[in-house]
């Protein structure tokens, strides 16, 4: 069939098209030569615009430009509308013995003029595509915004800590009294550091497994003060997905703000030296006030 | 409590366009909320009628204070969006919209005449056209901007093709009504046979009075020359129209 062949061919040969592109069809090329003509569709000399039609189509030949059979349907409507005027009116009689057969002149003008019409509406359609390019949509954000906070009911109490720091101990009595006679000497600052590179390993450390190779009520306290000091420096996290689960330890979320806010400079004047001291009571005090991962 | 407020706070908070059915439905549950007072109760009877009124007011009152954003019905879902103006700031900050490839001539000539003649067979857009439009409905299909429709009921019952919401959506329309001068170039509703025979062609100037090569005097003969822009209706002979795909 000859009636898609140039379609095809601007498929299977996109640079063979380019040539071709400046009339996508027939009326494409009438509408062009009407504009060269420089006067109204219903005014166009059809004779002149016949012969330059053909024109055209004969330098496609010549440039053996795949010609779509579109094109060769019009030349022959165009031939035949040529011939009908070279006779006087009355005897352009109607061929077919038909009274209503509609003037062939019209008909194609008709369609030129609705053709012209799409091709306007076409090109409106073009500037609201490059218009809405520049469109941008306002999209709320999701409502749940802080995403690097741990969620409310995440967080765990001071009290928490301390009730599952007597597990531990309740757990280390039942275990073996006769083992606590080891006399290992460790600070609150050393056990921090432990602490840090455990969880900086694994990510997540359950409560209990911080306490599990230690046999020594001493060791405990001192592990359990240095993770106390770790939460309320920020270094670490302590937080309770199910509520009266597992107590779990993870990094801290990285803060923005590295300077100390006004009112935690206020409570904790001496953060700095907080490695060094160990304090129990300083430091039940220092979280219960300030630390938001405590906050109830 | 206005309407129009309420409904621009939740088109401000929303996450995705809302259609006046959405909203709607948001008013009555706010409304049936056990913690509702007297004000969140107050639409509980509201009509999506009366949501469109509200929004095309609030629009209205947008566009007046000529901000640099507008609220906008695209595809009946209400939505603020930014003025194209300001598109040079904006990119910077979101980045490019992704987009598909903008659409080439013939394309757009297609999607024209399904967009205002819908609906209409692959035939009758080549008729207008003037050239097959295979591969151009292909690529229209493949982008969701036109579909099938339905079947015309004549011989071959050759497939009808609209278009879609992504149409609309994707140039920016409220609904097909919304596409420019849509009133000249729809397909006529009812075709007044009688009229149309009598009429010939319409606005268009009878095809005795087309200038001969033998007069010579071209433009001016014409005793009622229609510029071609002018609204001269296109309407097809009855008979011809829905020839549909006869092979």
């Amino acid at each position: 069939m000859m009636h898609g062949r140039a379609v095809h061919a601007a498929w299977a040969m996109t640079e063979y098209k380019v040539k071709f592109d400046v009339f996508e069809g027939p009326l494409d090329l009438l509408l062009y030569l009407i504009k060269k003509q420089e006067v109204d569709i219903y005014q166009v000399n059809l004779t002149e615009l016949a012969n330059q039609f053909i024109e055209y189509i004969e330098l496609m030949r010549m440039l053996d430009l795949d010609i779509a059979g579109e094109f060769l349907v019009m030349a022959a409507t165009l031939m035949y509308i040529k011939s009908r005027e070279l006779l006087p009116t009355d005897q352009q009689a109607t061929i077919e013995g038909e009274d209503q057969e509609p003037d062939p002149r019209w008909e194609l003008i008709r369609k030129l003029v609705e053709y012209k019409k799409f091709k306007d509406a076409a090109a409106k359609l073009q500037e609201l595509e490059l218009q809405q390019e520049n469109v941008f949509r306002r999209v709320a954000p999701k409502p749940e915004l802080e995403v690097e906070m741990p969620p409310q009911k995440l967080d765990v109490s001071l009290f928490d800590l301390l009730s599952a720091l007597n597990n531990v101990l309740k757990r280390l009595e039942a275990r073996n009294d006769a083992l606590d006679v080891t006399d290992e000497k460790c600070t609150v600052h050393e056990k921090m550091e432990l602490l840090l590179r455990l969880v900086a390993e694994r990510g997540v450390v359950r409560f209990s497994e911080l306490f599990e190779p230690i046999t020594s009520r001493a060791e405990v306290i001192v592990t359990f003060l240095a993770l106390l000091e770790l939460v309320r420096l920020k270094q670490l996290v302590a937080a309770q997905p199910v509520q009266f689960g597992e107590i779990q330890i993870t990094r801290a979320p990285v803060q923005v703000v590295l300077q100390p806010s006004p009112d935690r400079t206020q409570t904790h004047a001496t953060a700095d030296d907080a490695h060094t001291e160990a304090a129990p009571a300083q430091h039940g005090q220092s979280i219960t006030g300030d630390s938001n991962s405590f906050a109830q | 409590m206005q309407l129009k407020l309420v409904l621009e706070s939740l088109l401000f908070s929303a996450q995705k366009p809302l259609a006046a059915r959405e909203l709607r439905e948001l008013l009555i549950a706010a409304a049936e909320q056990e913690s509702a007072d007297e004000n969140a109760r107050l639409f509980r009877n509201v009509t999506e009628q009366e949501i469109g009124t509200a929004l095309d007011e609030l629009a209205r009152e947008h566009e007046l204070a000529q901000r640099s954003y507008r609220l906008v019905c695209i595809a009946g879902a209400w939505q603020f969006v930014t003025q194209p103006e300001y598109a040079p700031w904006v990119k910077v900050l979101v980045g490019v919209k992704p987009r598909p490839p903008r659409l080439s001539m013939p394309a757009l000539e297609t999607l024209a005449i399904v967009a205002y003649r819908q609906p209409i067979t692959r035939a009758e857009i080549e008729q207008i056209r003037g050239v097959n439009v295979d591969g151009v409905m292909q690529t229209l299909i493949e982008r969701g901007l036109i579909a099938q429709v339905g079947r015309a009921d004549v011989v071959g019952r050759p497939v009808l093709y609209g278009t879609t919401d992504l149409f609309l959506e994707y140039f920016g329309l409220r609904s097909l009504d919304d596409l420019p001068a849509a009133d000249e170039l729809r397909r006529p509703l009812e075709q007044k046979t009688v009229e149309a025979a009598a009429q010939a062609g319409l606005a268009t100037p009878p095809p005795e009075q087309l200038t001969r090569p033998e007069q010579g005097q071209p433009a001016q003969a014409q005793p009622q020359p229609v510029p071609e822009n002018q609204s001269a209706p296109t309407q097809p002979a009855p008979e011809t129209r829905r020839t549909g795909d006869s092979t």
